[in-house]
């Protein structure tokens, strides 16, 4: 997969998209246009990070300490599930300015 | 009015679990200032007088949400017809739901926006009949019809409320996909859902019309794929293929009562938006019983889940847990029979006979439409 991100972007849920409890099926769902995605742990947990402010580089970062795993393998699997969502435009980049 | 089953059952009297709903479609009104050929509504529309109010809509939605159901789609008729429209995105999404707002852009000025944008409007979605005034009027039976939907869009754009731009083609439009991507793409849509027209109900009495030929279905399809390569994380492309010219039929709503519900204008809840064409079933109403009930217990919902009801060739075929068999709606049209796999299925015995009818209708040479009315009188 061609990644469609770099360190240096800043990720984050454009309007119309959101993070949200499915407490009848006990699931966390990403809400976008005609779209309800299911997302597993690690998933929310990446999409937990997106806060408009850090870029890709410092998410990853932050994700490996929390996680105690190693940032190459971290950064990754989030550059890869990131590039997935903004192929599907459920997440937007701004760079740094 | 009769009771429901205790148990859920097929048409045949087997047992089938229902699962949980994920999306519902609200029509909440058959009104509408275009008169497009294909409209999806049946062909005996709603009167206003009919329709249920703001706050029974409030109480679907909650029942909806607490049977699962994600999003809704409030769509028409136009939705923009209905003056307590703001009231019912209100009442959509303090039940917890993610509203998508289906319109023309004709009847909403850019103040009642601002007013649905207040009440909690997530998605904006806007269709597009043809790419240029001329060919947008004409096919939407509206003049001016183009003028007004560019200033919605712009609207749309200045609010900040996320775009998808639906269009629906068929033989007269579908050489014009291109210019259908690049208009999308200009007007800064995330998507764009590229449908061809699907042959019931209004469609259906304009076959000859709109029936695209073999040769536009396949290039639609090269459109399609470039346009996804190109356009890859700038503009999402949806496409509903042309299936009276596919190998296997679409797997309709995901499958009979699986994931998806539709009310009516009036509260008649629906399998999907064109089971009325199924003339011998009956229909339950939001007014008579919980949403639940109709969906977990009715005969309608019930009829045509799971496998069992199947007839050969889908019986013993391993795409039937693909595409369910097809469109039941399509089955009743093309066979005469709902439960019938789908006509435009290769392995239908039908199949050579609906392709010989679509490729006549391809080459009929008119373009003259009947468009979509109001009965008189009522």
């Amino acid at each position: 997969m061609t990644p469609l991100i770099t360190p240096q972007d800043i990720p984050y849920l454009p309007r119309g998209v959101r993070l949200q409890d499915d407490r009848i099926r006990g699931i966390r769902v990403l809400q976008a246009p005609e779209r309800a995605m299911q997302l597993d742990q690690i998933g929310d947990a990446i999409l937990a990070e997106l806060d408009g402010a850090r870029s890709l580089d410092q998410i990853t970062r932050d994700l490996a300490a929390r996680y105690d795993a190693p940032v190459e393998e971290i950064a990754g699997d989030v550059r890869d599930f990131l590039t997935g969502l903004i192929e599907r435009r459920m997440v937007f980049l701004r760079d740094i300015t | 009015m009769k009771d429901l089953p205790a148990q859920p059952r097929d048409l045949d009297g087997n047992t089938v679990t229902p699962g949980l709903p994920m999306a519902m479609l609200a029509e909440i009104t058959h009104r509408c200032p275009l008169a497009c050929p294909y409209c999806s509504n049946p062909v005996e529309l709603i009167r206003a007088k009919s329709e249920i109010c703001a706050d029974d809509w409030g109480r679907v939605f909650r029942q909806a949400a607490e049977m699962g159901v994600l999003q809704v789609h409030i769509s028409g008729g136009e939705p923009g017809a209905r003056r307590d429209l703001a009231q019912i995105v209100a009442h959509a999404r303090a039940a917890g739901l993610y509203v998508n707002l289906i319109t023309s852009g004709i009847g909403i000025t850019r103040d009642r926006l601002l007013e649905l944008d207040a009440a909690g409007v997530d998605h904006v979605q806007l269709s597009l009949q043809g790419i240029r005034p001329d060919m947008a009027d004409r096919i939407s039976g509206h003049t001016g019809s183009w003028d007004k939907k560019m200033g919605f869009a712009d609207w749309v754009t200045e609010i900040g409320f996320p775009l998808t731009i639906n269009a629906v083609v068929h033989r007269q439009n579908m050489d014009r996909l291109p210019d259908m991507l690049e208009l999308a793409e200009r007007l800064g849509a995330r998507r764009i859902e590229v449908a061809t027209v699907q042959f019931h109900g209004w469609a259906d009495l304009n076959r000859k019309a709109l029936m695209p030929t073999r040769e536009q279905a396949a290039m639609a399809r090269k459109i399609v794929n470039e346009g996804r390569d190109r356009l890859r994380g700038r503009m999402v492309i949806d496409y509903v293929p042309a299936d009276h010219h596919s190998v296997y039929p679409k797997a309709c709503m995901g499958g009979w009562g699986s994931l998806g519900l539709n009310v009516g204008p009036d509260g008649t809840v629906l399998p999907c938006h064109a089971a009325q064409s199924i003339t011998w079933m009956q229909f339950e109403n939001v007014q008579d019983r919980s949403l639940s009930d109709i969906w977990h217990l009715s005969d309608s919902f019930n009829a045509f889940r799971g496998t069992e009801w199947m007839p050969e060739p889908c019986a013993s075929c391993e795409r039937k847990t693909v595409d369910f068999g097809g469109c039941r709606c399509q089955a009743m049209a093309l066979a005469g029979d709902a439960r019938a796999t789908d006509p435009v299925c290769s392995k239908s015995p039908l199949h050579a006979q609906i392709v010989a009818r679509a490729e006549e209708d391809a080459a009929a040479d008119t373009t003259e439409f009947v468009y979509r009315r109001m009965s008189k009188g009522g």
